[in-house]
Protein backbone atom coordinates (compact mmCIF):
# COMPACT_ATOMS: atom_id res chain seq x y z
CA UNK A 1 0.00 0.00 0.00
CA UNK A 2 1.37 3.74 -0.81
CA UNK A 3 -0.46 7.32 0.27
CA UNK A 4 -0.93 9.12 2.97
CA UNK A 5 -2.15 8.55 6.34
CA UNK A 6 -3.04 12.26 6.69
CA UNK A 7 -5.12 14.04 7.64
CA UNK A 8 -5.33 12.40 11.93
CA UNK A 9 -8.39 13.29 13.17
CA UNK A 10 -8.98 12.71 16.78
CA UNK A 11 -12.48 13.23 17.98
CA UNK A 12 -13.47 12.94 21.79
CA UNK A 13 -10.45 11.17 22.84
CA UNK A 14 -10.26 10.26 26.96
CA UNK A 15 -7.87 8.26 29.02
CA UNK A 16 -8.85 7.24 32.29
CA UNK A 17 -7.27 4.47 33.55
CA UNK A 18 -8.21 5.02 37.37
CA UNK A 19 -10.71 7.70 38.97
CA UNK A 20 -9.20 10.29 37.64
CA UNK A 21 -9.62 11.21 33.84
CA UNK A 22 -5.94 12.12 32.41
CA UNK A 23 -7.14 13.10 28.66
CA UNK A 24 -10.56 14.60 28.78
CA UNK A 25 -12.76 14.74 25.62
CA UNK A 26 -10.12 16.24 23.21
CA UNK A 27 -11.02 16.66 19.77
CA UNK A 28 -8.81 17.79 17.10
CA UNK A 29 -7.47 17.67 13.24
CA UNK A 30 -4.30 17.73 12.32
CA UNK A 31 -3.10 17.90 8.40
CA UNK A 32 0.05 17.85 6.48
CA UNK A 33 2.79 20.52 6.34
CA UNK A 34 2.46 22.45 9.52
CA UNK A 35 4.48 21.99 12.33
CA UNK A 36 2.39 21.17 15.78
CA UNK A 37 3.18 21.64 18.67
CA UNK A 38 1.36 20.37 21.75
CA UNK A 39 1.99 22.55 24.56
CA UNK A 40 0.84 22.56 28.11
CA UNK A 41 2.39 22.57 31.99
CA UNK A 42 2.99 19.48 33.57
CA UNK A 43 0.29 16.83 33.76
CA UNK A 44 -1.43 18.47 31.09
CA UNK A 45 -1.91 15.32 29.11
CA UNK A 46 0.42 16.05 26.13
CA UNK A 47 2.53 13.04 26.68
CA UNK A 48 -0.47 10.66 26.77
CA UNK A 49 -2.15 12.33 24.17
CA UNK A 50 0.92 11.73 21.88
CA UNK A 51 1.23 7.71 22.95
CA UNK A 52 -2.69 7.33 21.89
CA UNK A 53 -2.32 8.89 18.64
CA UNK A 54 0.62 6.53 18.46
CA UNK A 55 -0.84 3.86 19.70
CA UNK A 56 1.26 3.03 22.37
CA UNK A 57 -1.86 2.75 24.51
CA UNK A 58 -5.15 2.05 24.04
CA UNK A 59 -8.00 4.81 24.89
CA UNK A 60 -10.83 4.80 27.02
CA UNK A 61 -13.17 6.44 24.63
CA UNK A 62 -12.96 8.50 21.72
CA UNK A 63 -11.91 7.78 18.09
CA UNK A 64 -8.34 8.37 16.48
CA UNK A 65 -8.79 8.40 12.58
CA UNK A 66 -6.10 7.69 9.75
CA UNK A 67 -6.75 9.35 6.76
CA UNK A 68 -9.78 7.48 4.64
CA UNK A 69 -10.46 5.43 8.18
CA UNK A 70 -9.14 2.13 6.03
CA UNK A 71 -5.95 2.55 6.29
CA UNK A 72 -4.65 -1.18 7.49
CA UNK A 73 -2.39 -0.72 10.36
CA UNK A 74 0.75 -2.32 9.90
CA UNK A 75 1.11 0.19 7.63
CA UNK A 76 -0.07 3.02 9.96
CA UNK A 77 2.64 1.62 12.01
CA UNK A 78 5.42 1.64 8.97
CA UNK A 79 4.44 5.19 8.91
CA UNK A 80 4.36 6.76 11.87
CA UNK A 81 7.75 7.14 14.58
CA UNK A 82 8.06 8.29 17.68
CA UNK A 83 11.46 10.08 19.50
CA UNK A 84 10.34 9.49 23.26
CA UNK A 85 11.90 11.96 26.08
CA UNK A 86 14.05 9.90 27.45
CA UNK A 87 15.61 7.54 24.37
CA UNK A 88 15.61 4.01 24.58
CA UNK A 89 19.21 2.86 23.61
CA UNK A 90 19.55 -0.67 22.87
CA UNK A 91 22.74 -2.49 24.05
CA UNK A 92 24.24 -2.26 20.70
CA UNK A 93 26.44 0.14 18.58
CA UNK A 94 25.07 3.89 17.67
CA UNK A 95 25.36 2.46 13.67
CA UNK A 96 23.45 -1.05 15.21
CA UNK A 97 20.82 0.96 16.78
CA UNK A 98 20.34 2.48 13.39
CA UNK A 99 20.42 -0.74 11.52
CA UNK A 100 17.86 -2.64 13.78
CA UNK A 101 15.57 -0.35 13.03
CA UNK A 102 15.58 -0.89 9.45
CA UNK A 103 15.67 -4.63 10.16
CA UNK A 104 12.44 -4.34 11.98
CA UNK A 105 11.00 -2.43 8.95
CA UNK A 106 11.95 -5.35 6.56
CA UNK A 107 14.92 -3.05 4.90
CA UNK A 108 17.40 -5.95 3.42
CA UNK A 109 20.26 -6.61 5.12
CA UNK A 110 22.73 -5.31 2.07
CA UNK A 111 20.55 -2.33 1.60
CA UNK A 112 21.26 -1.37 5.73
CA UNK A 113 24.75 0.06 5.56
CA UNK A 114 24.25 2.59 3.04
CA UNK A 115 20.80 3.79 5.28
CA UNK A 116 23.07 3.40 8.40
CA UNK A 117 26.08 5.62 6.74
CA UNK A 118 23.55 8.62 5.39
CA UNK A 119 20.97 8.30 8.96
CA UNK A 120 24.38 9.04 10.84
CA UNK A 121 25.90 11.77 8.37
CA UNK A 122 22.56 13.96 8.34
CA UNK A 123 23.04 13.57 12.21
CA UNK A 124 26.31 14.54 12.51
CA UNK A 125 27.35 10.78 14.34
CA UNK A 126 29.51 9.48 11.81
CA UNK A 127 32.66 9.38 14.17
CA UNK A 128 30.28 7.42 17.00
CA UNK A 129 29.29 5.08 14.59
CA UNK A 130 30.87 2.10 16.61
CA UNK A 131 30.56 3.98 20.01
CA UNK A 132 28.14 1.64 22.81
CA UNK A 133 25.07 3.83 22.40
CA UNK A 134 24.47 3.52 25.98
CA UNK A 135 27.80 5.53 26.96
CA UNK A 136 26.62 8.57 24.53
CA UNK A 137 26.02 11.88 26.05
CA UNK A 138 22.11 12.93 26.54
CA UNK A 139 22.41 14.99 23.49
CA UNK A 140 24.15 12.29 21.00
CA UNK A 141 21.93 9.76 22.47
CA UNK A 142 18.89 12.14 21.23
CA UNK A 143 20.36 12.84 18.06
CA UNK A 144 20.48 9.23 17.43
CA UNK A 145 17.10 8.40 18.53
CA UNK A 146 16.23 11.00 15.95
CA UNK A 147 18.36 9.53 13.26
CA UNK A 148 17.09 6.19 14.34
CA UNK A 149 13.69 7.18 13.36
CA UNK A 150 14.12 9.67 10.41
CA UNK A 151 15.41 6.73 8.77
CA UNK A 152 12.56 4.91 8.95
CA UNK A 153 11.25 7.87 6.50
CA UNK A 154 7.73 8.10 8.34
CA UNK A 155 4.64 10.25 7.31
CA UNK A 156 4.52 11.22 10.89
CA UNK A 157 6.89 11.92 13.67
CA UNK A 158 5.78 12.06 17.16
CA UNK A 159 8.65 13.73 19.33
CA UNK A 160 7.73 13.78 23.32
CA UNK A 161 9.80 16.45 24.59
CA UNK A 162 12.63 15.86 23.01
CA UNK A 163 15.25 18.06 24.38
CA UNK A 164 13.75 18.16 28.03
CA UNK A 165 16.92 17.33 29.95
CA UNK A 166 19.45 18.84 27.27
CA UNK A 167 21.49 21.77 27.58
CA UNK A 168 21.00 25.03 25.17
CA UNK A 169 23.97 23.69 22.79
CA UNK A 170 22.21 19.98 22.77
CA UNK A 171 19.18 21.44 22.16
CA UNK A 172 20.10 23.57 19.41
CA UNK A 173 21.36 20.68 17.89
CA UNK A 174 18.56 18.54 18.24
CA UNK A 175 15.92 21.32 16.99
CA UNK A 176 17.82 22.01 13.88
CA UNK A 177 17.70 17.93 13.12
CA UNK A 178 13.90 18.26 13.52
CA UNK A 179 13.55 21.38 11.21
CA UNK A 180 15.65 19.28 8.47
CA UNK A 181 13.35 16.42 8.86
CA UNK A 182 10.57 18.66 8.31
CA UNK A 183 11.85 20.19 5.52
CA UNK A 184 12.58 16.65 4.07
CA UNK A 185 8.62 16.21 4.53
CA UNK A 186 7.40 14.48 7.80
CA UNK A 187 5.14 16.00 9.82
CA UNK A 188 6.07 17.13 13.15
CA UNK A 189 3.80 16.84 16.05
CA UNK A 190 5.88 17.50 18.90
CA UNK A 191 5.09 17.92 22.55
CA UNK A 192 7.01 20.78 24.80
CA UNK A 193 6.27 22.93 27.94
CA UNK A 194 9.20 25.32 26.30
CA UNK A 195 7.84 28.43 25.17
CA UNK A 196 10.83 29.21 23.68
CA UNK A 197 11.07 25.65 21.44
CA UNK A 198 7.38 25.85 20.99
CA UNK A 199 7.99 29.63 19.42
CA UNK A 200 11.33 28.50 17.18
CA UNK A 201 9.26 25.07 15.98
CA UNK A 202 5.37 25.53 15.86
CA UNK A 203 3.36 26.49 12.92
CA UNK A 204 0.84 25.47 15.19
CA UNK A 205 -0.11 24.89 18.67
CA UNK A 206 -2.57 23.30 20.56
CA UNK A 207 -2.41 24.38 24.05
CA UNK A 208 -3.54 21.32 26.86
CA UNK A 209 -4.55 21.74 30.29
CA UNK A 210 -5.19 19.11 32.61
CA UNK A 211 -6.10 16.64 30.32
CA UNK A 212 -8.84 18.87 27.95
CA UNK A 213 -7.63 20.74 24.82
CA UNK A 214 -7.92 24.42 26.22
CA UNK A 215 -6.83 26.48 22.81
CA UNK A 216 -5.92 25.78 19.07
CA UNK A 217 -4.32 28.77 17.30
CA UNK A 218 -1.74 29.40 14.38
CA UNK A 219 1.41 30.04 16.44
CA UNK A 220 1.54 33.44 15.54
CA UNK A 221 -2.27 34.32 17.00
CA UNK A 222 -1.06 32.29 19.81
CA UNK A 223 2.06 33.97 20.97
CA UNK A 224 0.48 37.48 20.19
CA UNK A 225 -2.42 37.06 22.52
CA UNK A 226 -4.00 33.84 23.89
CA UNK A 227 -7.46 33.64 23.51
CA UNK A 228 -8.13 31.56 27.24
CA UNK A 229 -7.31 32.43 30.54
CA UNK A 230 -5.00 28.98 31.15
CA UNK A 231 -2.76 29.77 28.21
CA UNK A 232 -2.34 33.58 28.95
CA UNK A 233 -1.37 32.26 32.21
CA UNK A 234 1.12 29.73 31.14
CA UNK A 235 2.97 32.14 28.67
CA UNK A 236 2.89 35.40 31.32
CA UNK A 237 4.88 32.02 33.52
CA UNK A 238 2.10 32.18 36.28
CA UNK A 239 1.67 29.04 37.79
CA UNK A 240 -1.15 26.88 37.14
CA UNK A 241 -2.13 24.75 39.77
CA UNK A 242 -3.83 21.13 39.21
CA UNK A 243 -6.94 20.90 40.68
CA UNK A 244 -6.19 17.72 42.67
CA UNK A 245 -3.18 19.31 44.68
CA UNK A 246 -4.14 19.87 48.53
CA UNK A 247 -5.44 23.01 49.28
CA UNK A 248 -2.77 24.10 51.61
CA UNK A 249 -0.31 23.35 48.59
CA UNK A 250 -2.67 25.69 46.43
CA UNK A 251 -2.46 28.08 49.35
CA UNK A 252 1.41 27.99 49.22
CA UNK A 253 1.99 28.80 45.78
CA UNK A 254 -0.58 31.44 45.56
CA UNK A 255 1.49 33.19 48.42
CA UNK B 1 44.32 -36.85 58.89
CA UNK B 2 47.24 -38.90 57.29
CA UNK B 3 45.30 -40.89 55.20
CA UNK B 4 43.20 -37.47 54.02
CA UNK B 5 46.51 -36.17 53.11
CA UNK B 6 47.72 -39.29 51.06
CA UNK B 7 44.35 -39.49 49.56
CA UNK B 8 44.46 -35.90 48.23
CA UNK B 9 48.12 -36.18 47.46
CA UNK B 10 47.28 -39.28 45.17
CA UNK B 11 43.85 -37.28 43.88
CA UNK B 12 46.35 -34.28 42.54
CA UNK B 13 48.82 -36.82 40.69
CA UNK B 14 45.81 -38.58 39.09
CA UNK B 15 44.73 -35.33 37.65
CA UNK B 16 48.33 -34.08 36.85
CA UNK B 17 49.08 -37.24 35.22
CA UNK B 18 46.02 -37.49 33.40
CA UNK B 19 45.19 -40.73 34.78
CA UNK B 20 43.23 -42.64 31.97
CA UNK B 21 40.24 -43.36 34.21
CA UNK B 22 39.59 -40.20 35.37
CA UNK B 23 40.15 -37.96 32.01
CA UNK B 24 37.02 -41.10 30.58
CA UNK B 25 35.33 -40.05 33.26
CA UNK B 26 35.58 -36.18 33.04
CA UNK B 27 34.98 -36.38 29.43
CA UNK B 28 31.99 -38.40 29.41
CA UNK B 29 30.53 -36.16 32.25
CA UNK B 30 31.73 -32.96 30.46
CA UNK B 31 29.81 -34.81 27.25
CA UNK B 32 26.95 -35.34 28.62
CA UNK B 33 26.25 -32.18 30.89
CA UNK B 34 27.06 -29.67 28.01
CA UNK B 35 25.20 -31.60 25.55
CA UNK B 36 22.42 -31.03 28.26
CA UNK B 37 22.97 -27.33 28.48
CA UNK B 38 23.00 -26.93 24.91
CA UNK B 39 19.42 -28.44 24.18
CA UNK B 40 18.32 -26.44 27.38
CA UNK B 41 19.09 -23.41 26.41
CA UNK B 42 18.23 -23.77 22.95
CA UNK B 43 14.07 -24.48 24.55
CA UNK B 44 15.13 -22.09 27.89
CA UNK B 45 16.22 -18.78 26.40
CA UNK B 46 13.47 -18.38 23.91
CA UNK B 47 10.70 -19.73 25.66
CA UNK B 48 11.52 -17.36 28.78
CA UNK B 49 11.88 -14.37 26.11
CA UNK B 50 8.35 -15.38 24.75
CA UNK B 51 6.89 -15.08 28.06
CA UNK B 52 8.15 -12.02 28.96
CA UNK B 53 6.87 -10.65 25.44
CA UNK B 54 3.44 -12.40 25.31
CA UNK B 55 0.31 -11.60 27.21
CA UNK B 56 -2.17 -14.42 27.15
CA UNK B 57 -4.77 -15.53 30.12
CA UNK B 58 -2.72 -18.08 32.20
CA UNK B 59 0.61 -16.28 31.80
CA UNK B 60 0.96 -16.16 35.40
CA UNK B 61 0.52 -19.43 36.13
CA UNK B 62 2.95 -20.76 33.35
CA UNK B 63 5.20 -18.11 35.16
CA UNK B 64 4.81 -19.63 38.71
CA UNK B 65 4.44 -23.21 37.55
CA UNK B 66 7.72 -22.36 35.66
CA UNK B 67 9.54 -20.97 38.57
CA UNK B 68 8.13 -23.91 40.85
CA UNK B 69 10.07 -26.34 38.39
CA UNK B 70 13.35 -24.79 39.42
CA UNK B 71 13.50 -27.07 42.05
CA UNK B 72 12.11 -30.37 40.66
CA UNK B 73 13.96 -32.72 43.01
CA UNK B 74 16.68 -34.69 40.31
CA UNK B 75 15.49 -37.65 41.66
CA UNK B 76 11.62 -37.88 40.36
CA UNK B 77 13.30 -36.00 37.52
CA UNK B 78 15.18 -39.43 37.44
CA UNK B 79 12.37 -41.70 37.78
CA UNK B 80 9.82 -39.87 35.75
CA UNK B 81 12.58 -40.41 32.89
CA UNK B 82 12.99 -43.88 33.70
CA UNK B 83 9.59 -44.61 33.89
CA UNK B 84 9.49 -42.71 30.00
CA UNK B 85 12.45 -44.59 28.69
CA UNK B 86 11.57 -48.00 30.51
CA UNK B 87 10.96 -51.36 28.33
CA UNK B 88 6.84 -50.46 29.33
CA UNK B 89 7.12 -46.89 28.61
CA UNK B 90 6.41 -44.88 25.77
CA UNK B 91 9.40 -44.00 24.38
CA UNK B 92 11.41 -47.44 25.67
CA UNK B 93 11.06 -48.11 21.94
CA UNK B 94 14.18 -46.42 21.53
CA UNK B 95 16.13 -48.86 23.92
CA UNK B 96 18.03 -45.13 25.60
CA UNK B 97 17.53 -46.62 29.40
CA UNK B 98 21.55 -47.22 30.77
CA UNK B 99 22.82 -45.17 28.06
CA UNK B 100 24.73 -41.45 27.80
CA UNK B 101 21.55 -40.13 25.68
CA UNK B 102 18.95 -41.25 28.97
CA UNK B 103 21.27 -39.03 31.23
CA UNK B 104 20.97 -36.01 28.66
CA UNK B 105 17.34 -36.57 28.63
CA UNK B 106 17.35 -36.39 32.79
CA UNK B 107 19.31 -33.27 33.25
CA UNK B 108 17.76 -31.56 29.97
CA UNK B 109 14.17 -31.68 31.94
CA UNK B 110 16.00 -30.92 34.84
CA UNK B 111 17.97 -27.34 33.99
CA UNK B 112 15.22 -26.66 31.39
CA UNK B 113 13.33 -24.60 33.92
CA UNK B 114 16.10 -23.23 35.41
CA UNK B 115 17.04 -21.51 32.23
CA UNK B 116 13.59 -20.31 31.10
CA UNK B 117 12.68 -19.44 34.20
CA UNK B 118 16.12 -16.79 34.42
CA UNK B 119 15.46 -15.68 31.19
CA UNK B 120 12.03 -14.37 31.36
CA UNK B 121 13.39 -12.35 34.50
CA UNK B 122 16.76 -11.35 33.05
CA UNK B 123 14.10 -10.34 29.44
CA UNK B 124 11.30 -8.98 32.08
CA UNK B 125 13.63 -6.01 33.18
CA UNK B 126 14.98 -5.75 29.69
CA UNK B 127 11.64 -5.39 28.03
CA UNK B 128 10.18 -2.82 30.68
CA UNK B 129 12.61 -0.71 29.35
CA UNK B 130 12.55 -1.30 25.26
CA UNK B 131 8.77 -2.25 25.21
CA UNK B 132 7.81 1.30 23.94
CA UNK B 133 10.51 1.71 21.67
CA UNK B 134 9.97 -1.67 19.87
CA UNK B 135 6.27 -1.48 19.91
CA UNK B 136 6.90 2.44 18.44
CA UNK B 137 8.93 0.17 15.86
CA UNK B 138 5.92 -2.39 15.25
CA UNK B 139 8.66 -5.41 15.56
CA UNK B 140 6.75 -8.59 15.85
CA UNK B 141 6.66 -10.70 19.03
CA UNK B 142 9.71 -12.81 17.25
CA UNK B 143 12.20 -10.29 16.59
CA UNK B 144 11.19 -8.87 20.31
CA UNK B 145 12.28 -12.11 21.43
CA UNK B 146 15.50 -12.10 19.27
CA UNK B 147 16.24 -8.48 20.26
CA UNK B 148 16.17 -9.55 23.78
CA UNK B 149 17.85 -12.59 23.92
CA UNK B 150 20.64 -10.62 22.10
CA UNK B 151 20.60 -7.26 23.49
CA UNK B 152 20.57 -9.51 27.54
CA UNK B 153 23.19 -11.70 26.28
CA UNK B 154 25.65 -11.15 28.84
CA UNK B 155 23.05 -11.79 32.08
CA UNK B 156 21.60 -14.99 29.70
CA UNK B 157 25.00 -16.54 29.79
CA UNK B 158 24.81 -16.39 33.44
CA UNK B 159 21.65 -18.32 33.23
CA UNK B 160 23.03 -20.87 31.01
CA UNK B 161 26.17 -21.13 33.37
CA UNK B 162 23.68 -21.54 36.67
CA UNK B 163 22.05 -24.75 34.57
CA UNK B 164 25.33 -26.13 33.51
CA UNK B 165 26.58 -25.87 37.23
CA UNK B 166 22.95 -27.50 38.34
CA UNK B 167 23.95 -30.40 35.33
CA UNK B 168 27.42 -30.87 36.64
CA UNK B 169 26.32 -31.45 40.30
CA UNK B 170 23.50 -33.39 40.05
CA UNK B 171 24.13 -37.46 40.83
CA UNK B 172 20.47 -38.77 41.20
CA UNK B 173 18.70 -38.59 38.06
CA UNK B 174 21.68 -39.74 36.23
CA UNK B 175 22.22 -42.42 38.64
CA UNK B 176 18.81 -43.98 38.24
CA UNK B 177 18.43 -43.20 34.31
CA UNK B 178 21.80 -44.08 33.75
CA UNK B 179 22.81 -46.93 35.82
CA UNK B 180 26.56 -45.98 36.57
CA UNK B 181 27.67 -48.54 34.38
CA UNK B 182 31.73 -48.52 34.16
CA UNK B 183 32.76 -46.77 30.97
CA UNK B 184 29.50 -46.66 29.54
CA UNK B 185 27.10 -44.28 31.74
CA UNK B 186 30.01 -43.73 34.83
CA UNK B 187 29.94 -39.54 35.47
CA UNK B 188 32.11 -37.58 38.04
CA UNK B 189 28.63 -37.37 40.70
CA UNK B 190 27.90 -40.66 40.18
CA UNK B 191 31.67 -42.05 40.67
CA UNK B 192 32.57 -39.67 43.43
CA UNK B 193 29.44 -40.98 45.12
CA UNK B 194 30.67 -44.62 44.57
CA UNK B 195 34.00 -44.41 45.54
CA UNK B 196 33.51 -42.48 48.25
CA UNK B 197 31.36 -45.36 50.05
CA UNK B 198 33.68 -47.93 48.84
CA UNK B 199 36.73 -46.03 50.62
CA UNK B 200 38.12 -45.04 47.31
CA UNK B 201 39.43 -41.41 48.35
CA UNK B 202 41.92 -40.47 45.70
CA UNK B 203 39.20 -41.22 42.88
CA UNK B 204 36.74 -39.20 44.15
CA UNK B 205 38.81 -36.28 45.31
CA UNK B 206 40.58 -35.78 42.33
CA UNK B 207 37.34 -35.90 40.67
CA UNK B 208 36.04 -33.51 43.28
CA UNK B 209 38.94 -31.34 42.14
CA UNK B 210 38.13 -31.24 38.32
CA UNK B 211 34.33 -30.57 39.10
CA UNK B 212 35.39 -27.42 40.87
CA UNK B 213 38.58 -26.64 38.76
CA UNK B 214 35.04 -26.29 35.80
CA UNK B 215 33.02 -24.26 37.52
CA UNK B 216 35.86 -21.82 37.75
CA UNK B 217 37.21 -21.88 34.65
CA UNK B 218 33.47 -21.72 33.65
CA UNK B 219 32.78 -18.44 35.57
CA UNK B 220 36.14 -17.18 34.55
CA UNK B 221 34.90 -17.29 30.69
CA UNK B 222 31.66 -15.80 31.68
CA UNK B 223 33.52 -12.80 33.53
CA UNK B 224 36.00 -12.39 30.74
CA UNK B 225 32.92 -12.84 27.83
CA UNK B 226 31.01 -10.12 29.35
CA UNK B 227 33.96 -7.67 29.13
CA UNK B 228 35.11 -8.37 25.87
CA UNK B 229 31.70 -8.00 24.82
CA UNK B 230 30.62 -4.77 26.78
CA UNK B 231 31.86 -2.20 24.00
CA UNK B 232 31.68 -4.44 21.04
CA UNK B 233 29.71 -3.97 18.11
CA UNK B 234 26.63 -5.84 17.81
CA UNK B 235 24.72 -7.02 14.39
CA UNK B 236 21.23 -6.02 14.07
Amino acid sequence: MTGSILPLRVTGLTYQPGSRRLVDDVSFELTAGMRTVILGPNGAGKSLTLRLCHGLIPPSAGLIAWGDGNIPSAYLTRRQAMVFQKPVMLRRSTAANISHALACHGVKRRDRPARVAEALARTGLEALARTPARVLSAGEQQRLALARAWILRPEVMFLDEPTASLDPSSTRSVEDIILAIHNAGTKIILTTQDLGQAKRIADEILFLDRGRLIERATANEFFAGPATPEARAFISGELIMPKHLPRQTKDLASE
Amino acid sequence: MTDLWEALSVALSLVVGLDRELVDIVGLSLRVSLTAVTMAALIGLPLGAALTVARFPGRGVCIVALNSLMGLPPVVVGLIVYLMLSRAGPLGVFGLLFTPAAMIIAQTVLITPIIASLSRQITDDLWSEYREQLRSLGVSRRRAVTTLLWDGRIGLLTAVLAGFGRASAEVGAVMIVGGNIDNVTRVMTTTIAMETSKGNLALALGLGIVLIAISLIVNGLTFGLGVATRFEKAPA
